[in-house]
């Protein structure tokens, strides 16, 4: 079958798409989005967690012909999406550059030069505080994570523990402790909080 | 259609963060791995490529009466399947012994074995083929535990074994014994005023790490294959591969791909084989990703241990000796069971001075799934049963927990019960000290004052099933020792590639080992090094694959160490060419280039100590990069000797002390763990920010040893009964407390910058000191881990 979506603001088409195929299968391999990941493929790591017309789901449980006509959201697209919310207009800001408006949290590490040759865009709140925070190691659970969370603080845009440790309890990380994640989510909150 | 994601580059870190070492420098790869653009194993793709497939044996023993692959071929989209007849070379691998068969000939050992590989055009069709495949089993008797292995009419799991352990086993189902014997203990025992003996027991766990085994192999022009492929060692990944394609060395190449975590678990072969057979086979890219089912069959999990302790102390608290059996099962196929079994007798007794002690060590073959090396390699299982033992003297002894334990704790100049002198700082009573001063987290904090509970941070959290009226507390402390980098006498060794050469102008040093970085910052490491060794700013960090020297496993906590040692190495050697090169140049116009140990490299130039600049890279370099490799070797060590268990058997020790404080409902058997604090001493923390990182994680993995995480393997059919992420249960973010960590840098001035190696220690006592707070809370003698919810209701 053919299934047409919307994926990060862009139209896509997959051909030949087999019933059985997940949302995820397709985002990876026939549409070139690896960036959600493959963890368990059972709904149970949270890794795959891409919106589904703004709601977090589990891409991995997601048949592809259901994801028809609608609008996802993955990592890949993360940054686009923050900062089409925050209304800032798009491809201006290095990262590594603190925007005008956006002190540094005092006793975060200074933020890193580009990383990526030619990028021009900047990162979204939640994915700058996870690098800060040392919130990522092998980085497979990351996607996953940066989409509930960034998901969490467009709802909640100043989340207490409780409610960040709710939000993200079906996503697995098996190398941080989590403790850094929690930093993350909260450096992420003040920042945005203090940019406002 | 997919995008090319062209392997090799993409896992590149190009990062331009800045830190030398000491700082908390951040990861090079960071923004590829938030952006989603980091390419894992299991991202990669290549035009044309085809997707393999393994079909597993169902039963754990059984003898193989037929294959029939028609069936398989027949479905379109297939285009090889492939059985032990079909293996052009080679048969088996191993780590240390070549034990493990390729793909199963004539009998299988244990469920999940490899049997039959297919190669189609979609995974699902691979699947579909791998089903049509007929396999004819006839069960076998199983060998599931020590009397079941060592019985007189036991079936061998290996007959006519002849790895280098044979001679000397009790038992051809033993992979591996080795005694420690030192004084006296039966003299001992009769001095003792009080004497604890008690069984303990550590289930299955899994790594379990998140990206799942995957790879790429792409068969070369020149009839060899390049794998891209998530693993913790390069060289020895080819180096069993090569006799098993039945190609040279030179002509498989192996690229490090973008690695989701490790642990151990990639330290065997998985799907490498099977990908280059296919490849090779088909003439075509041959992609294999495991899912989460397959992943639990596809690799090693940590030795379930059987554990007997008995320990002796005078009235004064005391120990006057330990003797100890630790029965470890090694499953079906040797693995790292050997070294495991090294590290468990070497480690059993912790991180105390006593003066006799009379331990054995054993791991077993048996049918169940074969077990390997995991984070804390050995010490693990012993910890959990010294450290019991601890509590249970102090006990006996009305002695205070951490104060019995302080009265004991060995320090720099201590023996080992190997009879190795400890010989660098090892401050175990120190590090107990600070983990007991921190701040005790708020009691009943789910009772918040005069509002409602809130059930979330209860034991069972959301599924409200307790408003805390049978909630209880407890507290315990634990302290363990394990080793860093190879030991037993092995040649532990690391390589560094260092090129320094000018590029815009500028100085830029490009650092090039075969390092797997599976997720521990070792390329944040390796690229402070470089930036301080050679006072560079821009360093660069080279794909790891074979084309550089061994870099050794990414494993035992050696890697800062080794390939950091070997960084470091290279870049002293690249430092000297730059200083001789400026002495050759300008040598004549300023004296002070003759003292090249007065000189060192800053911010791009040459300055003496007394600060002055007498030179600048950029112009000393000119168009001529300097591009030195170098080998890098910890002192050696020695085996240990086959009865006594004496000698020089590992290079460093390192600690860590954790207090865990719990919260128990009682009624439901449910545990919250409130706070799991660490004190580890790391020698010099590199970089603090990822130091941190690896206490928080490993601790984590101690705390899911503690109550949740185990394989349940079937004790009539031996088969692997959860193989899934529903019923295999990792801590989530739910089940994990605030970790607080109090770092020490006592420097070992044998290791590079006086480091210590971080990675695996904090999973050592985190599960005891979590298990000692569920006892102090409930009363419970709890003698197994994981704990589980019957065990603390009487069920
Ligand atoms: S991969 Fe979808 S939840 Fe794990
Ligand atoms: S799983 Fe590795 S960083 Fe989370």
């Amino acid at each position: 079958m053919r299934v047409n979506m919307r994926v990060n603001g862009r139209p896509y088409e997959a051909d030949d798409v087999w019933e059985g195929e997940s949302l995820l299968y397709v985002l990876r391999e026939r549409l070139g989005l690896p960036g959600s990941k493959n963890a368990c493929e059972q709904g149970e790591c949270g890794s795959c967690t891409v919106r589904l017309d703004g709601v977090p789901v589990c891409a991995c449980l997601v048949a592809a012909g259901q994801a028809e006509g609608r609008e996802v959201v993955t990592v890949e697209g993360l940054a686009d999406h923050a900062r089409q919310r925050s209304g800032e207009a798009a491809g201006t800001v290095r990262p590594g550059e603190p925007e005008e408006g956006h002190p540094e949290t005092p006793g975060t590490p200074r933020q890193p030069e580009p990383t990526r040759p030619g990028q021009v865009a900047p990162l979204a709140p939640v994915q700058q505080a996870f690098i800060d925070a040392g919130a990522v190691q092998c980085g497979f659970c990351t996607p996953g994570l940066l989409v509930a969370a960034d998901e969490l603080l467009e709802r909640n845009p100043d989340p207490s523990d409780a409610d960040i440790r709710e939000a993200l309890s079906g996503n697995l990380c098996r190398c941080t402790g989590y403790e850094k994640i929690l930093d993350a989510v909260r450096l992420a909150a003040a920042r945005t909080g203090e940019a406002v | 259609m997919a995008a090319d994601r062209a392997p090799a580059t993409l896992t590149q870190a190009t990062g331009a963060t800045r830190g030398t070492v000491g700082e908390s420098t951040l990861r090079p790869d960071g923004t590829l791995k938030v952006t989603g653009e980091f390419a894992y194993s299991s991202d990669l793709w290549h035009e044309d490529m085809l997707w393999g497939f393994t079909l597993r044996s169902p039963c754990a023993h059984a003898a193989i009466r037929s294959i029939d692959t028609a069936g398989a071929l027949a479905l379109p989209g297939v285009c090889a399947v492939m059985t032990h007849d079909d293996l052009p070379a080679g048969t088996h691998y191993g780590l240390e012994i070549h034990d493990q068969p390729v793909l199963a000939k004539d009998r299988v050992r244990f469920h999940g074995e490899p049997v039959a590989i297919v190669a189609a055009d979609h995974p699902e069709t691979a699947r579909r083929a791998a089903a049509r495949i007929k396999v004819e089993y006839e069960e076998l008797p199983l060998v599931v535990d020590e009397a079941t292995a060592t019985a007189p009419d036991a079936p061998l799991l290996h007959p006519g074994r002849r790895d280098h352990h044979a001679s000397h086993v009790p038992h051809p189902n033993i992979v591996h014994r080795q005694p420690v014997r030192r004084g006296d203990v039966a003299a001992a025992r009769a001095r003792a005023d009080v004497v604890v003996r008690r069984d303990y027991e550590v289930g299955m766990q899994d790594q379990a790490f998140l990206g799942p085994e995957s790879g790429l192999a792409v068969p070369a022009e020149d009839g060899g294959v390049d794998l891209y492929i998530a693993t913790q060692w390069l060289h020895v990944d080819r180096d069993q591969l090569a006799p098993v394609l039945g190609l040279p060395a030179d002509k498989v190449r192996l690229t490090l791909s973008g690695v989701g975590g490790a642990f151990g678990a990639r330290e065997d072969l998985s799907m490498q084989a099977h990908a280059c057979l296919l490849a090779l086979r088909t003439g075509r890219p041959v992609k294999i990703v495991y899912n989460r089912y397959e992943s639990f069959f596809g690799h090693v999990h940590r030795h379930p241990a059987k554990l007997t302790y008995e320990h002796g102390a005078t009235r004064d608290g005391m120990l006057l000796y330990v003797q100890c059996r630790i029965v470890l099962d090694g499953g079906a196929y040797a693995s790292s069971s050997p070294a495991v079994v090294g590290n468990a007798a070497s480690l059993s007794i912790g991180p105390y001075v006593v003066e006799n002690v009379d331990v054995e060590a054993i791991a077993l073959y048996s049918n169940n799934p074969p077990c390997g090396a995991m984070r804390g390699f050995g010490a693990v299982q012993a910890c959990f049963a010294y450290e019991a033992q601890m509590d249970a003297v102090a006990a006996e002894l009305g002695l205070d927990p951490v104060e019995f334990r302080q009265r004991n704790a060995m320090s720099q100049g201590a023996t080992m019960p190997t009879g190795q002198l400890v010989d660098s700082p090892a401050p175990v009573a120190e590090l107990l000290r600070r983990v007991k001063a921190l701040p005790m987290p708020p009691g009943r904090a789910w009772e918040a004052a005069g509002g409602p509970v809130d059930v979330r941070a209860l034991p069972g959290g959301l599924s409200n099933t307790t408003h805390g009226e049978a909630v209880v507390r407890g507290v315990g402390y634990a302290v363990g020792i394990k080793n860093v980098g190879f030991s037993e006498g092995f040649d532990d060794y690391s390589t560094a590639r260092i090129r320094l050469e000018v590029i815009g102008g500028e100085p830029v040093a490009l650092v090039h080992t075969a390092m797997a970085e599976v997720g521990q910052g070792g390329v944040t490491v390796h690229a402070q090094i470089a930036r301080t060794e050679l006072g560079v700013d821009r360093v660069t960090l080279h794909p790891a694959d074979t084309r550089v020297g061994s870099a050794g496993s990414t494993s035992a906590s050696r890697q800062t160490y080794m390939t950091g040692g070997a960084v470091k190495h290279a870049c002293e050697a690249v430092r000297a060419e730059v200083l001789r090169r400026g002495r050759e140049r300008f040598g004549a116009s300023r004296p002070a280039w003759a003292e090249p140990d007065r000189l060192r490299l800053e911010d791009g130039k040459v300055v003496t100590d007394g600060g002055e600049v007498i030179g600048d890279l950029a112009g000393i370099l000119g168009e001529e990069a300097i591009d030195l490799e170098r080998e890098f070797r910890h002192r050696p060590t020695e085996p240990f000797d086959l009865r006594t268990g004496q000698g020089f058997g590992h290079v460093q020790y390192s600690f860590c002390a954790h207090r865990a404080v719990v919260e128990v409902d009682t009624e439901l058997g449910l545990v919250k763990v409130v706070e799991l604090a660490a004190a580890q001493d790391v020698g010099k923390a590199i970089n603090p920010l990822s130091v941190v990182g690896q206490i928080h994680g490993g601790s984590t993995q101690g705390l899911g040893l503690a109550v949740m995480e185990e394989i349940v393997v079937s004790r009539d059919g031996a088969r692997v009964r959860n193989p899934s992420f529903t019923d295999y249960l990792i801590p989530t973010i739910l089940d994990t407390p605030a970790m607080p960590v109090e770092v020490l840098e006592l420097a070992d001035d044998n290791a590079p910058y006086g480091l210590r190696g971080v990675g695996e220690a904090p999973t050592l006592s985190s599960t005891p000191a979590v298990v000692a707070a569920i006892r102090a809370a409930t009363g419970l003698p709890l003698r197994r881990v994981p704990v589980r919810p019957e065990h603390l209701t009487g069920g």
